[in-house]
């Protein structure tokens, strides 16, 4: 079985209201370190087979079809889970 | 001939029923429309109501892109079938490339309903046209995710050509870019906006107005507008 993480964040140059929200939070809780907090999304691709390149190209394309808006949002990393990546040989 | 307006229902969808009973006040004929459909039952035009179609996950109006009516409305809002977007409407024509831009939560992080005046930018569209240039309208609002956004070269295309159908007056309640509440593609059959027409149709059902408390029905023309164009266009083409 490989899993394939997906992660997606809303553009740098777009207010973005959610992580604003966290950032308003924190030092209300004590956590007085951080200035700015940006949220976005991490999505978990299961598929059956070995993990191969192909794979890796076919969830990259999920990700700019599907999983994210590029009006909105930047897909900022498709990769194998941490212990399939050896194996995937993916350039990024 | 009474022009037929489909109505399309997604998972989720909350103002179907509302746009059914504004099309018919409005003098048409409504026909509801399944997601999982194809066939748009050869309706004249087409509204894609108000709600949270898939309960909004992933993004608002993202996976309702993918269902089967849209396949078809997307094939016949490029050969001119007129679409209008409300709302979760206008996200899903976002979503579908029909429209530019696209839609992200309100900068004040929270759910917003109310009465909203709104400018008509542009009465050449096949929904606005029954409105006067710059007329002021008031219908309500109520969304959480409403703030239009899109990159600068976007923004001043959509200037340039006129493409800006309303613009938020007195108070911009989301944030959305140059107070923009709603937009029209090029060819003015496929216009989305965030509030709510459907709502203003009916006196003691509407917004405020100077005709009286709840009495505001500024949501009627754009049915009407749409009922005028198809007489103005001739009949629809035989469509699936």
């Amino acid at each position: 079985m490989a899993r394939v993480i997906v992660d997606v964040m809303p553009k740098p140059e777009l207010l973005d209201p959610q992580g604003k929200a966290v950032a308003g939070a924190l030092p209300r809780l004590g956590f007085t370190q951080f200035q700015a907090v940006r949220q976005g999304k991490r999505f978990e691709l299961e598929a059956a087979g070995p993990p191969t390149p192909e794979l890796l190209e076919a969830a990259r394309q999920a990700a700019t079809v599907v999983l994210s808006n590029p009006v909105i949002e930047d897909v900022v990393s498709v990769r194998f889970d941490q212990a399939d990546d050896a194996v995937a040989g993916d350039p990024a | 001939m009474t022009t037929r307006i489909g109505v399309v229902t997604f998972p989720g969808t909350l103002d179907d029923r509302d746009a059914l009973r504004a099309v018919r006040l409005a003098g048409a004929e409504g026909v509801p429309l399944w997601h999982g459909d194809r066939s748009l039952h050869g309706v004249d035009a087409v509204v894609l109501p108000g709600g949270f179609s898939y309960g909004d996950y992933l993004r608002a109006g993202a996976i309702a892109r993918f269902a089967p009516v849209m396949e078809s409305i997307v094939a016949a809002a490029g050969g001119g079938l007129p679409v209008l977007g409300i709302c979760n409407g206008f996200q899903v024509l976002t979503e579908s490339h029909l429209l530019p831009g696209s839609m992200v939560k309100n900068n004040h992080l929270t759910f917003i309903c109310r009465e909203q005046r709104l400018r008509v930018e542009n009465n050449g569209t096949a929904w606005t046209n029954q409105f006067a240039h710059g007329q002021e309208i008031v219908i309500p609002l109520k969304n959480q995710d409403g703030q239009f956004v899109a990159d600068q070269r976007t923004l001043d295309q959509l200037e340039a050509e006129g493409r800006v159908a309303f613009r938020y007056q007195g108070w911009n309640p989301n944030g959305s870019r140059r107070d923009i509440a709603g937009i029209t593609n090029e060819a003015g059959n496929v216009v989305g906006l965030m509030p709510h027409p459907e709502h203003a149709v009916e006196q003691g059902f509407g917004p405020d107005s100077a005709a009286g408390p709840r009495a505001g029905r500024d949501g009627l023309s754009f049915f009407a507008s749409v009922i005028h164009h198809m007489a103005e266009t001739g009949t629809a083409l035989a469509r699936g």
